[in-house]
This record gives structure tokens, C-alpha cells and sequence, in this order.
């Protein structure tokens, strides 16, 4: 009888979260801003159609960097959580933060039990009636939540560019400053000037009723990043 | 349903893009029409009752009275029977008010969420026969009293153009070229409609006779509710263009009510 080798519980984890940390770092970056007039997403992604960033519910937006079918689906499971909630309970009661701590079960389960961890990291942002009142929760491969106040950067070079943001964000900034901030921070990490055409943006207005989430694209993101 | 849990599916019972057909896996018995069977309806069930979208230049404009029955007694005098479906259509309701509003709600859901999964909105084609998917559902619950007949209609950016569609209780979708009226009193109000209707008739024209035909029904149909001037409470009223769907307040539609009131559909000169 053969014996299997033994691999410390420590040394598992380890190398799960290198090959999870290889894989995203491998993605492009995207960054999130709270900003005068809502949220704002920016991210790096040369697609038209194949989105980083989505809309899950009336305030709440999603957004993923890594490997595209696996973040795909975490927002599709996303859209249909909180379209049930919503429609057996009442659409105030979908909350970022449920769905926040559903997506981390959801990873921390796949990181702990299953050959494979995700290769991604996702972001659940919800817009409030105040600036005060928005919510980011960054959540890494292994599950773990972050509350983020102010911005928040997901992505292989996520320390570069949040140590760039550290300076030059300021809170309650309009959003077209927002904009540009995150395209600028983005191309400083990659060493070239990202075009509009190499950027996804999309924000959460912070209007006061439905649907909040809206794509900026095509020459409206132009005249945002020429003006 | 756990509300803790991301709902996963293995790749044969995915539900895809359909809301419905998500809540058919995880909670069945909330599909509206689908629980549940015996015998008729042993109460007076609350009754919607005229409700009409006529086509024009721009769009179509929906409206409904706002009278709901059971029975021979008024059970609500400020029932709502026209509602946004999404951003470029409206549905309206005849038939019993609570599966109908049950199953307006489901179809709102079911449109938004096929926009967020798919990340494209459907057709209006496409829209319409979700609905009739819906009403064909409904066939069990139809049966036993329960019936819900909607009137869908909206802007379809393809064709650049408003469209009208009605339904019959089995879920038979058909389209109509101009204009459609249902219940009670829906025959008096495509009557007066048919009267009045002319190719490129504009908006305005198109709201005034809405309000009309459902004045005419009123006139006819006890189960319809006329404007009522002691309380304030005129028909609803909406408008889909190319820009959207746009409810009329209830303002809009008291001023424009007052200037059409005291005409022929309400019996002057008779």
C-alpha cells in the first residue's frame, strides 16, 4: 500500500493563493471612486462587449477583474440573488452587503473545498442618497470582505495604483474629475496613455429614484476624458 | 429559497436569461397561476375593467379607468391597471386584479432581469410573447375564475414605430394594426375609438380620445368608473415615444380630463 504524501494544511493554502494571485495579476486593473455625484467605475478593458462591469440591482453595481467565465458567472448568480430577493421581499430590501457576504461564502467555500479557487477578485458597490452613505466591498479569491471608504482598486497592480490614489484622490470630487483620475492612474500603471477606446466606464448616479447604473461610453467618455 | 446563498445551477438546469423559470427551481409555488387547483372561485373576486392602447404618429398611449368590482359592489375606486413594463413598454390589465398585478410584477422582473443577464434589452416582439408565456401559464388558474387578459404595447426601435398587442386567456398573442380595448366595457370604447381613429393622428389627439373612449365605456358599462368630479379621479394615462414611457400625473390628466368633460361620449345632447 502506498502512502500519499503529506501536505501541511498551511502549504495547501499557500500555493491556492499564489495560483489565484498569478491568475488575477495576469488581468488588467480597474479602479472605483465615491464621487460627488455617485460611484464611478473605471477599468481597463479593450472588449466593447464583453463587460467587467455590470448592473445588478436599482443602486448596486458589480465589477470583476481576473478570469472572465469565472467572474461572469459570479455576476450572473449576483443579478439572479438579488432579483429574487427583490421580488419576494420588496426592492429596498436588496442590500449590497447581503449580497457582499453571499458572494465572500460563495468564494471562501470554492477557495477551501474545491480543486480550483476562483481566479478573480470582484467588487459590490451601492450608491446612497449620500456621499456618506455609499458602500464598496472589495472581495479577494479567498472570500475575504474589505469595506472600502472613498476608492477602492482591484488587480494585479492594485498596490502601485492605490498608493498613486493615495495622493490624488480627494473626496466628493465631480464626476468627469473622477474619470480622468481613474484613466490617468490606469495608464500610469501600464506605462501608456489608454485611450477612450481602451476604457470600460460606468457609474452609479446618484439620482434619487430606479435604476442607478449607467455605461459611459462612445463620445460622451471622450469629451469626459478630453474636457 | 436561502437568502445566505449564491443560487449555482449544474449545466442542465441552468434557468439562463428567464426569471421565471429561476423562481420554477427555486421557489415554484411563487409562480403566479401555478399553485394550487379545484373547483371556481367561491367569492366575488376583484375585477379590473376597461383598459385601451390606441397606436399614433409617435407612439402609443395606453389607459385605463379606474374602477375595480366584485361582484355588483365597487371594490376600489383608484385601482391601477396601466404600468410600466420597462423603459419602451407598458402593460394593461383586465380580469381579476390580484393575479394581475401578480403577474404584471413577474413580467417586470422577468424583462429587467433578461437585460442584466444578457446585457442587452429584448425585442418587443420578444417582450410580448414572455407576456403571452405568462398568460398561457395563467390557463389553470383562468379556469377556475381567475382571468388575467393584458394589452401590451410599446415603441419598437426596430420598426421605429408604436405596437399594440392583446392576449386571450389560452395566451394567444396577436397584434393589432391600430388600436385594442379589453374589458367589461372595452366594447363601448373601441367603438368610440374606431370612430375617431385616423392614420397619423398625433399624441395629444390620441390621449383626448383614450380619455373619451373610456368615457364612453363609463357611460355604458356599470363596471367602469367615469371621471369622478367629487373625488378628483380621472383615468390613467401613458405615453411611450422613442424617449421612453411617460406616465401622465395625475395632475396632466385631471386638466385634460376637464377640458374634454360634458361631450357626446357622456350622453350631451341626448
Amino acid at each position: 500500500m502506498t502512502m500519499p504524501f503529506y501536505v501541511s494544511p498551511e502549504q495547501v493554502m499557500k500555493d491556492r493563493a499564489d495560483y489565484a494571485r498569478k491568475g488575477i495579476a495576469r488581468g488588467r486593473s480597474l479602479v472605483a471612486f465615491e464621487s460627488a455625484d455617485g460611484i464611478v467605475i473605471v477599468a481597463e478593458n479593450p472588449s466593447r462587449t464583453l463587460f467587467k462591469i455590470s448592473e445588478i440591482y436599482d443602486r448596486i453595481a458589480f465589477a470583476g477583474v481576473g478570469k472572465y467565465n469565472e467572474f461572469q458567472m459570479l455576476k450572473i448568480a449576483g443579478v439572479r440573488h438579488a432579483d429574487l430577493k427583490g421580488y419576494s421581499y420588496s426592492r429596498e430590501d436588496v442590500t449590497a452587503r447581503s449580497l457582499a457576504n453571499a458572494y465572500a461564502q460563495t468564494l471562501g467555500q470554492v477557495f477551501t473545498h474545491e480543486m480550483k479557487p476562483y481566479e478573480v477578485e470582484i467588487l459590490v458597490a451601492q450608491v446612497g442618497d449620500e456621499p456618506e452613505a455609499d458602500e464598496l466591498f472589495h472581495i479577494l479569491y479567498d472570500g475575504t470582505v474589505m469595506d472600502e471608504e472613498g476608492f477602492t482598486v482591484l488587480g494585479g497592480q492594485a498596490e502601485t495604483i492605490a498608493r498613486a490614489l493615495e495622493t490624488q484622490f480627494q473626496s466628493g470630487m465631480p464626476t468627469a474629475d473622477a474619470v480622468r483620475l481613474g484613466a490617468s492612474v490606469l495608464s500610469d500603471a501600464d506605462q501608456q496613455s489608454l485611450p477612450a477606446a481602451q476604457l470600460e466606464v460606468a457609474m452609479l448616479d446618484r439620482a434619487p429614484t430606479g435604476r442607478a447604473f449607467r455605461r459611459v461610453r462612445g463620445a460622451d467618455l471622450e469629451a469626459l476624458l478630453g474636457g | 429559497m436561502n437568502d445566505a446563498s449564491l443560487p449555482f445551477f449544474g449545466p442542465n438546469l441552468d434557468p439562463g436569461s428567464s426569471f421565471v423559470d429561476l423562481l420554477r427551481r427555486v421557489a415554484p409555488h411563487s409562480v403566479p397561476g401555478e399553485a394550487g387547483s379545484g373547483g371556481a372561485a367561491p367569492v366575488d373576486i376583484t375585477h379590473g375593467t376597461t383598459v385601451l392602447a390606441i397606436r399614433y404618429a409617435d407612439g402609443v398611449v395606453m389607459a385605463g379607468d379606474r374602477r375595480a368590482v366584485a361582484g355588483m359592489t365597487i371594490a376600489s375606486r383608484r385601482i391601477e391597471k396601466v404600468f410600466r413594463a420597462d423603459y419602451l413598454s407598458g402593460v394593461a390589465i383586465a380580469g381579476a386584479a390580484g393575479p394581475s398585478v401578480d403577474m404584471v410584477r413577474l413580467f417586470q422582473v422577468q424583462l429587467e432581469h433578461y437585460e442584466k443577464v444578457e446585457g442587452e434589452g429584448l425585442s418587443l416582439e420578444g417582450k410580448a410573447n414572455q407576456l403571452s408565456q405568462l398568460v398561457r401559464a395563467n390557463l389553470p388558474a383562468a379556469l377556475q375564475g381567475f382571468v388575467v387578459v393584458p394589452l401590451f404595447a410599446g415603441y419598437d426601435e426596430r420598426r421605429e414605430r408604436g405596437r399594440v398587442f392583446s392576449f386571450d386567456v389560452t395566451g394567444g398573442k396577436y397584434e393589432e394594426t391600430d388600436f385594442q380595448a379589453h374589458g367589461s366595457g372595452g366594447v363601448h370604447a373601441r367603438n368610440w375609438i374606431k370612430a375617431g381613429w385616423r392614420e397619423g393622428i398625433t399624441g395629444d389627439e390620441a390621449t383626448a380620445l383614450a380619455l373619451r373612449g373610456l368615457f364612453a365605456a363609463a357611460d355604458e358599462d356599470a363596471a367602469t368608473g367615469g371621471p369622478d368630479l367629487v373625488r378628483r379621479i380621472f383615468p390613467t394615462v401613458a405615453r411611450i415615444e422613442a424617449t421612453g414611457f411617460q406616465a401622465l400625473t395625475d395632475e396632466q390628466v385631471e386638466q385634460l380630463a376637464d377640458t374634454l368633460l360634458g361631450g357626446r361620449e357622456e350622453g350631451a345632447g341626448l
